[in-house]
Order: C-alpha cells, then sequence, then structure tokens
C-alpha cells in the first residue's frame, strides 16, 4: 500500500480519536486544524504521484487511485484543512455567544475528522459496497452535527437529514446487490472482487443488461437523494441551514461532490452494459428538474442559509445534466464547475456565518450594511453571490458557458429551459444579496476576529480558473473526463 | 410435479413467514410488539441463512448469520425496547390512513415485487431465487409503513425491516454480499441506532415527545 494513500486515510481517523479525547480543550481547534493540513499534504503527496506514475491500486485492489478521484480527494481535502481554519474562530463565537457548549466541541471536532474519513473512504475505494458503507458513514458522523444546537428547528433537520438519507441510501444498496449479482455471474463468485470498480470496468460489456438497467434506477435514486436531486431533496435546505455553518460548507462544498462521484462510477459501467442512452437521459432529467425548481424555490427563501443551499440544489443539477450528455467536453466541464462550486460555496458560507453572528440572525431582511461595519465579510459575500451566479471572469463562468454551448450543440431543446433558469436564479439571489451587503447596517462587532483569509483564497482561485487553467490541471481534468466518457 | 428437497422447503416457508411479518408490521399499532415482530423478523433471517450455510457449505454465511443474531435479533431489539421504555412511548395511534386501506396498497405492492423481480428470478441460478421477489416485497412494505407512521420509533423500526429485506435480498439472490461489505453495513446500522438512541434523547428533551408532527416546521410555506 502506498505511503501517501495510507497517510491520507489514516490521519483523519486518527485526528477523530484523538479529538474524541481532547476535543473541549482550549487549543482542540488548533488541532483540528493540524490534521486538517496534515490530510491536505498527504492528499498532494498523492496527487504528485498519480501525476508521475499514472493510476495504482492498492490493499489487494481494494483501494484505487486514478485522475477522476485523485482530483476530488485534492479538492475533498483542501476545502476541508480552509473550512477547519474557518471554523477555529468561528465556533469559540458560537461558543461565547453561548449557542454551543464546550462540551459539545468535542463531539464537534471528532465528528468533523470522521466525515473527512469517510468521504476520503468512499473516494479511494475500489469496492462499490464500501463506496455504500463509507457514505452511509459520511451522514452518520454528520446527522449529529446538525443537531449540535439542540434548537427545534436543528433536531427537525437532523431528523429529516438521518431518515430521509438512511431510506434514500438503503435504495442503493439494493443496488449494489443487483450489480454484485450481475458481477458475479460474468466474474465468478470470489467474492472479494466482484464489486471491484477496476474489474467491473473491464468486463462493463458482458454485464446482463436488464439487471443493470434495474441497479441504475436503484444507484440514481438512493446517491441521488444525497446529491439533493429533486424530488429528493427535501433534507438538504434544512440540513444547511440549521447546523452549525462549518458544517453547511463542508456538506454543501463537499459530500454532494463526494455523492455526484458514486453516481458517476455508476453510470459509467452501467452505460458501458446497456450500449444505450438510458442512464444519460435520467441524469439530464433529475439534472434539469433539479436546476428548474431549485432556481423557483430559491425567490422564496427568507433566510440566507437556505437560500445558498437552494443555490447548491441548482449547481449539483447543473452537474448532473452535464455529467448527462456526457462526451470529453461536457465532462470536462462538469468536473471544472464541481470544482469551481465547491471553492466558491464554502467561501460564500464562510461570509455568511461571520454575517450571522455580526447580526445576531439568518434571516434576510434582518442582515443589512455588512459592508460598512465590515469591508471584508461584505465583499466576501458580494464577489462570492458574483462568482456563483456566473458572472465572468469568475470560473464558474466558464463551466457554466462551456456547458451551455455544449447543451446546445448536443442537447438543443434544453438550452432555453437552462438559460431561463439561470436567469431565475440570478435575479433571486442578486436581489436578496444586495441589500445585505449595502445600506443601512445593524451590525457589532465580534469577541475574536473572524477568519476570512481562506474566503479571499478560495475565491482568488475560483478568479484564476475563469481566466486561466494551468496546463496540467487542464491535461488532468481531460485525462478524468475521458476515462468517465469511457475513452 | 416434481417434489422440493426438504430443507428448500423449510427456506420457503421461512420466506413466506418473512413476508407475512412485513403486513404484520404494517398493521400493528403497538410500539412494542412492533420491535417484538421486528426481532422475530431478524430471526426468521439468521434462521435462512443458517439453513443456506449448511446447504452450501459457504464459511461467510454462517458468519453472517451469527452477526445477524447478535445484532439484529439480540442488541437492536433490546436497545428499542431499552429507548421505549425509558422514554415511554408505547402507542403508535394515529395512522394516517385506514389500516384497511393500507393492507390493500401492501398486496398491490407485492404483485409490483413479484413483476419487478422476474427478470432477475430468470436469471439467477440460486436454488433461493424465488427470495428475490419477497426481499423486494418486504423492502417496499417496510417502507410503506415509514410512510403512513407518525411516531419517530415506529418509523425507526420500518428502516431496519428494510434492511432485514436487503439483506435477504442478497441471500436469495447471491447468497450475501462479500464479507467486508457485509460487516461494513452491520456496522453502519448499529452505528445509526447509537446515533439514534442519543437523538431521540434530544428531541425528547426539547418536546416532551416523540411524536413528529412537532418537526414539522420547517416548511417552504412558513
Amino acid at each position: 500500500m502506498s505511503v501517501e494513500l495510507a497517510l491520507l486515510l489514516a490521519t483523519p481517523v486518527l485526528g477523530a480519536a484523538f479529538l474524541a479525547t481532547v476535543g473541549a480543550r482550549r487549543w482542540a481547534p488548533e488541532a483540528n486544524v493540524v490534521f486538517s493540513g496534515a490530510t491536505f499534504l498527504a492528499a498532494c503527496a498523492l496527487t504528485t504521484r498519480v501525476i508521475g506514475e499514472g493510476s495504482f491500486t492498492a490493499l489487494g485492489e481494494q483501494f484505487f487511485i486514478d485522475p477522476f478521484n485523485v482530483f476530488l480527494v485534492t479538492l475533498t481535502a483542501l476545502v476541508s484543512f480552509t473550512t477547519s481554519l474557518f471554523s477555529r474562530p468561528y465556533m469559540r463565537i458560537e461558543s461565547e455567544h453561548g449557542r454551543v457548549k464546550p462540551q459539545h466541541l468535542r463531539l464537534y471536532h471528532s465528528m468533523y475528522q470522521l466525515f473527512i474519513a469517510a468521504m476520503l473512504i468512499a473516494l479511494t475505494s475500489n469496492n462499490l459496497g464500501l463506496v455504500w458503507v463509507a457514505m452511509e458513514a459520511a451522514t452518520l458522523s454528520t446527522v449529529l452535527l446538525v443537531t449540535l444546537y439542540r434548537t427545534p428547528a436543528s433536531l427537525e433537520a437532523g431528523w429529516k437529514y438521518f431518515i430521509l438519507c438512511s431510506v434514500g441510501i438503503a435504495q442503493a444498496l439494493f443496488g449494489t446487490i443487483l450489480l454484485y449479482f450481475a458481477a458475479e455471474r460474468v466474474l465468478g463468485g470470489s467474492g472479494m472482487t466482484a464489486l471491484l470498480w477496476t474489474n467491473l470496468n473491464e468486463v462493463k460489456g458482458e454485464l446482463e443488461p436488464a439487471v443493470l438497467t434495474l441497479a441504475f434506477v436503484f444507484l440514481l435514486v438512493g446517491y441521488g437523494t444525497k446529491v439533493g436531486l429533486a424530488p429528493l431533496h427535501n433534507w438538504l435546505p434544512d440540513a444547511h441551514a440549521e447546523g452549525p455553518t462549518p458544517i453547511s460548507a463542508v456538506l454543501s462544498g463537499l459530500l454532494l461532490n463526494v455523492a455526484i462521484y458514486a453516481v458517476v462510477r455508476c453510470k459509467v459501467l452501467v452505460e458501458g452494459s446497456l450500449q444505450s442512452a438510458l442512464p444519460s437521459r435520467m441524469l439530464m432529467a433529475f439534472g434539469l428538474l433539479s436546476v428548474v425548481l431549485a432556481a423557483l424555490f430559491l425567490w422564496r427563501q427568507r433566510d440566507v442559509k437556505r437560500l445558498f443551499a437552494y443555490s447548491s440544489i441548482e449547481h449539483m443539477g447543473i452537474v448532473t445534466f452535464a455529467f448527462g450528455m456526457g462526451g470529453p467536453v461536457a465532462n470536462f466541464a462538469a468536473l471544472l464547475h464541481m470544482t469551481v462550486h465547491s471553492l466558491t460555496k464554502s467561501a460564500i458560507f464562510y461570509s455568511v456565518g461571520h454575517a450571522a453572528q455580526k447580526t445576531g440572525t439568518q434571516v434576510i431582511d434582518e442582515i443589512r450594511g455588512l459592508v460598512t461595519v465590515s469591508p471584508t465579510v461584505g465583499w466576501g459575500l458580494m464577489m462570492g453571490s458574483l462568482a456563483i451566479l456566473g458572472l465572468p471572469p469568475f470560473g464558474v463562468f466558464a463551466s457554466e458557458f462551456l456547458i451551455l454551448t455544449t447543451a446546445m450543440r448536443q442537447e438543443p431543446w434544453s438550452t432555453p429551459i437552462l438559460l431561463f433558469a439561470l436567469g431565475i436564479a440570478f435575479a433571486a439571489v442578486f436581489r436578496r444579496v444586495q441589500p445585505m451587503v449595502f445600506g443601512e447596517t445593524t451590525a457589532k462587532r465580534l469577541p475574536h476576529s473572524p477568519a476570512l483569509l481562506p474566503v479571499f483564497v478560495h475565491l482568488a482561485i475560483v478568479l484564476l480558473l475563469g481566466i486561466y487553467i494551468p496546463p496540467y490541471l487542464a491535461d488532468w481534468y481531460r485525462s478524468a473526463a475521458n476515462l468517465i466518457a469511457g475513452f | 410435479m416434481s417434489t422440493l428437497p426438504l430443507d428448500m422447503q423449510i427456506l420457503n416457508a421461512i420466506a413466506a413467514l418473512f413476508l407475512l411479518l412485513a403486513f404484520a408490521m404494517l398493521s400493528q399499532r403497538r410500539v412494542v410488539t412492533l420491535v417484538k415482530l421486528l426481532a422475530l423478523q431478524a430471526a426468521l433471517l439468521c434462521a435462512a441463512t443458517l439453513l443456506l450455510a449448511w446447504r452450501t457449505g459457504e464459511t461467510h454465511l454462517y458468519v453472517s448469520a451469527l452477526l445477524t443474531l447478535l445484532l439484529k435479533v439480540l442488541f437492536l431489539p433490546w436497545l428499542l425496547n431499552r429507548l421505549i421504555r425509558q422514554l415511554g412511548v408505547y402507542w403508535d395511534n394515529e395512522s394516517l390512513l385506514q389500516i384497511s386501506g393500507t393492507m390493500l396498497v401492501g398486496v398491490l405492492l407485492v404483485i409490483f415485487s413479484f413483476g419487478l423481480a422476474q427478470p432477475i428470478v430468470a436469471l439467477a441460478s440460486t436454488a433461493t431465487r424465488s427470495g428475490i421477489g419477497i426481499a423486494i416485497a418486504v423492502v417496499l412494505l417496510s417502507f410503506l409503513t415509514m410512510i403512513t407512521r407518525r411516531k419517530a420509533m415506529s418509523q425507526v423500526v420500518g428502516f431496519l425491516s428494510m434492511e432485514n429485506g436487503l439483506f435477504f435480498g442478497a441471500m436469495s439472490a447471491t447468497y450475501g454480499m462479500p464479507m467486508i461489505v457485509e460487516l461494513g453495513v452491520a456496522l453502519d446500522v448499529l452505528v445509526a441506532m447509537l446515533v439514534l438512541g442519543v437523538f431521540f434523547f434530544q428531541i425528547r428533551e426539547r418536546f416532551d415527545s416523540l411524536d413528529l408532527h412537532h418537526l414539522e416546521s420547517l416548511r417552504e410555506d412558513k
């Protein structure tokens, strides 16, 4: 087993164990940062190795790394690191405002690390059964974080999150069983190897189409619940709005990506077996429905975190639609969109979190004039919103532009629908954000200086990706896109 | 008509009982009885796995049966009963639909499941393939149980019964999942129930009840 991979997976697990014992101490937030930083370094080392040596499998083929998942591993490690930086002052302020008890911070820090570990295992596991197990573990580790404040609303959100995601993901387990059933007929009954993605990928042409169609329906519904695809999105706005903001940032920026990753891995197999456009059409339909519904719901939001949660559903819809169209260009755009959405949305949540602390509320109408009392929070929110709405020169514009032009070429009927939804979303978000940032203010000073460095680092990367994608990064996206397209 | 060997006949009888129990759960309103039915269902699953392990001689099925026995027949019902006693939730008396109506929907679901399972059964080579339809039916019936209940506890029982149905399906179609996956799933179920225990106490502390209508304020039209 490669050292880098071992470090990558072991660091957050050790971190969880360590913080479970000392997580309530004064310096626990710093320890959290150290563990997340170490995970990020391991991810960087892993990436350099994959760039140098190409894909590899480890630990009896149970784990594997290829361009598609290594890019998500790095993104996950980066955002969880910057979120831990943001969480450090944020949770201190929450603690001083009396919203969270110091002893609950132990649970918070430990579960945060466990959540990262679960996502990294889901991403790097070659065994589709283990992917399922890790996805469920990622849900379970965040349920008690969503309810951290113990308010009635947060308990309700936690319950919805728990029950909807568990039931949803139970469907994915059935899909996995069906996949195993189809695989066993081709690969033989040697239990350990029949669910390995690399093996399945080699024989995907021989897998029984009738069984795989049924399996894909269950897998898409199951993992789609976690992606937040409409009409299975009900848990998402609540869980994002009621939990602590660092958790909203990682749920929205990372967990949704990991769920999409699982869907795409399955789609590659099913498409190879069916030789038909059915999986693509299903992804496109779910994606478009999510984009349109989320855009309409965006108009009715009064709570700032719910507003951006619906915006996440919208963007996941765009990504799903792009993967549905398939082909190297659309896949490239979808991967780019996953990256920039993840970075921008977490940056927005960081600013929103501090804005809510300064004004003592998440209600949009009561947050006013952020820029007068704290220019960094105000501008962070404004720039982040403009970036997520797809204004040039930010990276979201580049990926959305690519997706739209591909749609015009491959699926012309969908272009007006997409443009209409994007337009509505733009108006809905902009008319809410503008008065929050400018105008008279009610905000007050905070006991700790907010951590806004991550906001501007993320936005700078997004800006850079909009203007210029470094050649090695572009190569990397391209090889991942080709891999998904089956070339 | 050829007669089946005795062990297969027993397995089929177990499968039929398994389905029957799902219907019993659908109509049962006493939470304590619901948990008993769940334990019985898990015991049937365990017996079926054991019988199959003996028939096929696959070691991992013995392990799986042991796991089912320890976790699902003994530990989870014990945990749920403890929670019921501590929280004082004994009845789920406001089902959202009339029981007769629910049963009728249940029958339709069973017919649908057997239709859905047809292509898989046709391909399967396992001796237990007739159980696939039953497994799908149990999953859907558990889903129906969850939808029609108001109390958090009954929904959890529905969820666990769904998990049993899935394992029954895996057993019927492929003689169980790979060992490592089965262990992982069992671990997840265990952790889920522990999280749930904590969670119930939090709900209880806040609302003084486990009725889910307290948890309906986060609507879009609020």
